[in-house]
């Protein structure tokens, strides 16, 4: 068996790995993205969401990192419109959180004050709406709509070009994609020895970004990084006139005028169909926008996300071999372009930046040891 | 482009298409509807504006989408003509709320 | 809600003898039919067609009356115009969505079934070529339909293209019918014939040859037949206007205001499929179809499979095979025992033997040529999303290994047809394009709902505690 030597190895090609990649591609090929393409991976399933408001309650640090990532976020689409001829469809046009109920309302103002209020965090420009100054925005919602809270800075794009895009710049590049499941890997003199079921590469640096496999596969370099079970159902509607001049939480309306609705929180890992879910977002849907009751529902999707036990990414260097990285997160869209943008050209440069030192996988370290 | 046999036997049913009068048959779907009345397309895409017609007349290919009674993106091949009912061939995606839940 | 012991889906010949047998046997059936009338695509409108010279339409198409007549009489409930859109295991039974009905008795919400007998038949391979979404280009099938429904026939310049019995036997109904038919082109590459008879000695015995060569002679003594027609193309300007048709590399263009095209039928496997019944791949042909016992036993418990939906097959083994998953449903829910099924199970299976004699020459012949199969350049291949074979292609070279990968990238297979007519093809294009066997890449992944249906029908699905509680954002 022949070895491949490279100068660093991303391990997993979803939405996570590619935007790595892209941040690195100067490397032409001597940067490899071994890609195992699970037909149910996170990236194929993302609802498509640039969002920042109301993240970050529990961990101040990531308020600064998301806000940051939504404003890098034209440069992205920029580089991948130049260098793939690819356009995302990046709409920042701000994004609502519709609230359904007074008690909705209440519980988001509270969540957002508190968010704020936490220590050095930046503030994001989101207020909440009341139902008039909502309805004045959307004249499509329905009764039920409380009002609801407006992020300035977030959007929307198509995820699935994303990754498409990402994929030809990064051929185009010269980057290596090889598609093969990477079965084990171990530190060696001169940096990692990875086995795959394509045959063995040689890497001086390794980055897990393998989405739910991140866990198996950073715990053979040195890092711990727990995932929890959680997945999600979305239902696509028919293509329709333009309706929806920004994405809501869980409704938005794609370029293609298809209109997305999402998304559950489903206690497994599993990315089979449950129909009562679809009928629940169905009814949830309804009742914020009501006119999309004659719609016609086209297709329907499951896919497990890359969850931590805190809901918060990990982004974490190996003590033991400080060639190896992991990455695991589940806003893989939002923190595309901080990912290609600021993540990539410091793994590149050996460290992690001090600003992402709270979001070390070490953190989970007393929940094992409590478990 | 398609002709009736003679002596069938079915009565007529007047339908609108675009407006405008047609007899068609008893039993007729709108798609056999549409193409007894010389229209070979039924709607614009929403993807590029072409033009597409009826064209598996078994509820397949979704081609011979047509906008029913004011309900839009119905299959003219799996719905079967009544009298006054009114057929509209159809200009790229709907508005919101146009169909009926 | 009430709960029957088998719910059939399609109402052509498997599914109607499946619910006579499984009346017969004491068993409650609700047969679900898309259609406005019993008898499928082969014996459409039999109870109906407005056609009164018989001979039109031939004997074969008669001989559906007699499977309507006995499933009338048989007590099986029967709901026409309806679509099965989801379906879902529960504890006891499943649950079906259904949707439809005709304008005034619209049927909705969930049905209940202990079994379900899947006989959806078959639909037209798809036949990618350069003009085929043009309004004018129109399958076999359906212009069989429209003579069959409404007794209605072509009229202009019509050219048929392609190869298979279906194309055949549309040429005699029109050429009956008098229309008068400019061309046939017929693809079957140079060679081909040659190629098939090693499985001729089994044709020779086959109900379809004596038929079959009395259609083709009847034809051709008609109609100007061009063989061995190894590219198509479709021209007009918002509808069809002429085709093109190269024999050896050359190029003739006729005029045309109507084109009907047809390679065969593949079986239509997206219920099964959303319900994880396991896929395998038929090399013979060149389709996905679901993995199953002799009984038509699928990979999941209670759900069966009869018809062409199982393997093309034909009519006349659709009938024994809806008999057979009938018998094998009977004795799974402990209503006769093996041996009173055995017993009543063999004259069905002397009868599929024969039927599927010469099947295997069929096949072998009439397998499209690569050229149609796995089309180049501009070429639509998903009718709906408009993407071409250069982009499907493309992205296969990006890395989109997988069908769910290529779908993912290219919207391939993401409209409302929901890749019904792009299947066959996005998987010979995978193939080609990594160099592998059909045969070895993974079945697509199928889900819910199989049919466009409105929101509020997904809305009306009963609610479940727990999958309420997966959408709660109070927070």
């Amino acid at each position: 068996m022949t070895t491949q030597r490279i100068d660093i190895a991303i391990v997993g090609g979803g939405l996570v790995g590619s935007a790595l990649a892209w941040g690195m591609r100067a490397l032409g090929p001597r940067l490899a993205v071994l890609d195992a393409s699970d037909a149910h991976a996170a990236s194929q399933g993302n609802f498509g969401l640039v969002w920042a408001q109301g993240k970050g309650l529990g961990m101040p640090a990531y308020v600064g990192w998301t806000i940051g990532s939504a404003r890098a976020w034209p440069q992205l689409a920029h580089e991948l419109r130049t260098h793939a001829g690819v356009d995302v469809a990046l709409e920042q046009t701000g994004g609502l959180h519709p609230c359904l109920s007074q008690r909705e309302m209440e519980s988001r103002a509270d969540r957002l004050e508190r968010l704020h209020a936490q220590a050095g965090v930046e503030r994001c420009d989101v207020r909440m709406l009341t139902r008039d100054e909502a309805l004045a925005r959307l004249p499509a919602l329905g009764p039920d709509v409380a009002g609801g809270s407006f992020g300035a800075l977030d959007g929307h794009c198509n995820p699935l070009r994303l990754l498409a895009a990402l994929r030809t710049g990064l051929r185009r590049a010269g980057v290596v994609r090889t598609h093969c499941r990477v079965e084990a890997m171990a530190p060696s003199a001169d940096g990692f020895r990875l086995l795959t079921d394509r045959g063995e590469v040689a890497a001086e640096r390794v980055v897990v970004a393998a989405g739910r496999g991140t866990q198996r596969l950073a715990g053979m370099v040195g890092l711990s990084v727990p995932l929890v079970e959680n997945s999600g159902e979305v239902l696509v509607l028919e293509r329709m006139r333009r309706f929806l001049p920004f994405a809501l939480e869980t409704i938005r309306q794609t370029d293609e005028g298809a209109v997305l609705l999402g998304d559950s929180h489903e206690p497994r890992t599993d990315a089979a169909l449950d129909v009562a879910v679809l009928g629940a977002i169905a009814r949830r849907a309804l009742r914020v926008i009501p006119a999309l009751a004659s719609a016609q529902v086209v297709r329907a999707w499951a896919a497990s996300r890359v969850l931590t036990p805190d809901g918060f990414p990990v982004y974490a260097q190996s003590a033991a071999y400080p060639g190896a990285f992991a990455v695991a997160c589940h806003s893989g869209v939002t923190l595309a372009a901080a990912h290609a943008l600021e993540l990539a050209p410091a793994i590149l440069g050996g460290s992690l930046p001090a600003a992402l030192a709270p979001f070390a996988s070490g953190r989970f370290d007393h929940v094992r040891a409590a478990a | 482009m398609f002709a009736r046999l003679p002596e069938t036997g079915a009565e007529a049913v007047v339908v609108a298409i675009d407006g405008a009068d047609f007899e068609a048959r008893a039993g007729d779907s709108v798609a056999a509807a549409l193409l007894a009345s010389g229209r070979l397309a039924s709607r614009a895409t929403p993807v590029s504006g072409a033009p597409r017609g009826p064209f598996c007349l078994m509820g397949v290919c979704f081609d011979c989408l047509i906008t029913i009674d004011g309900v839009p993106n119905q299959r003219a091949c799996m719905v079967e003509v009544a009298p006054g009912m009114r057929i509209d061939t159809q200009q790229g995606a709907p508005p919101l709320g146009t169909g009926a839940a | 809600m009430k709960t029957c012991d088998v719910a059939v889906i399609g109402a052509g010949p498997a599914g109607l003898v499946a619910a006579t047998t499984a009346t017969s046997l004491g068993l409650s059936a609700t047969v679900f039919d898309e259609s406005a009338s019993p008898g499928g695509q082969i014996y459409r409108a039999v109870t109906t067609t407005p056609v009164r010279r018989p001979e039109l339409l031939g004997v074969d198409y008669w001989h559906g009356a007699n499977l309507v007549r006995p499933f009338r009489a048989s007590g099986a409930e029967y709901l026409p115009a309806t679509t099965v859109w989801a379906a879902a295991r529960g504890a006891e039974a499943f649950d079906l969505g259904v949707s439809g009905g005709r304008p005034g008795t619209r049927i909705g919400g969930t049905f209940a079934a202990r079994t379900l007998l899947v006989a959806t038949g078959a639909i037209e391979r798809p036949l990618p070529f350069p003009g085929w979404t043009l309004p004018g280009v129109m399958t076999a099938g359906a212009v069989q339909g429209l003579l069959k429904s409404s007794a209605l026939v072509p009229a202009g310049r019509v050219v048929l293209a392609g190869s298979g019995p279906l194309l055949w036997q549309v040429a005699w109904q029109l050429a009956s019918a008098g229309v008068a038919i400019d061309r046939v082109l017929e693809t079957i590459p140079r060679g081909r014939l040659a190629e098939a008879m090693r499985h001729a000695p089994g044709f020779m015995f086959s109900t379809y040859l004596a038929r079959g060569l009395e259609l083709i002679r009847a034809v051709r003594r008609r109609t100007d037949v061009v063989e061995h027609v190894a590219e198509l193309q479709a021209r007009g300007d918002g509808r069809v206007e002429s085709v093109r048709f190269a024999v050896d590399g050359e190029w003739t263009e006729v005029p045309a205001d109507l084109v009907v095209i047809s390679h065969g039928v593949v079986p239509n496997v997206h219920l099964p499929a959303a319900l994880g019944c396991g896929l395998e791949w038929n090399p013979d042909q060149s389709a996905f179809q679901p993995v199953a016992d002799a009984w038509g036993g699928t990979t999941e418990e209670g759900v069966y499979v009869a018809g062409d939906v199982a393997g093309i097959a034909g009519a006349q083994a659709a009938e024994a095979r809806g008999r057979l998953a009938a018998l094998a449903i009977a004795n799974a829910l402990g209503r006769i025992d093996a041996a009173r099924r055995d017993a009543l199970a063999a004259p069905a299976q002397r009868a599929l033997a024969t039927a599927l004699r010469g099947r295997r020459f069929l096949d072998a012949l009439y397998r499209p040529s690569p050229e149609f199969l796995r089309p180049r350049g501009a070429v639509p291949v998903c009718r709906c999303e408009e993407v071409t074979a250069d982009a499907a292609r493309e992205a296969v070279r990006d890395g989109a290994v997988t069908l769910h990968a290529l779908k993912s990238a290219t919207r391939c297979g993401m409209g409302p047809c929901q890749g019904r007519s792009c299947l066959a093809t996005a998987a010979e294009l995978l193939a080609d394009e990594l160099g592998a066997d059909c045969a070895a890449l993974a079945p697509p992944s199928i889900r819910f709902p199989l049919r466009p249906v409105t929101l509020a029908e997904v809305a009306a699905w009963p609610s479940r505690a727990d999958a309420e509680a997966c959408v709660v954002r109070g927070e």
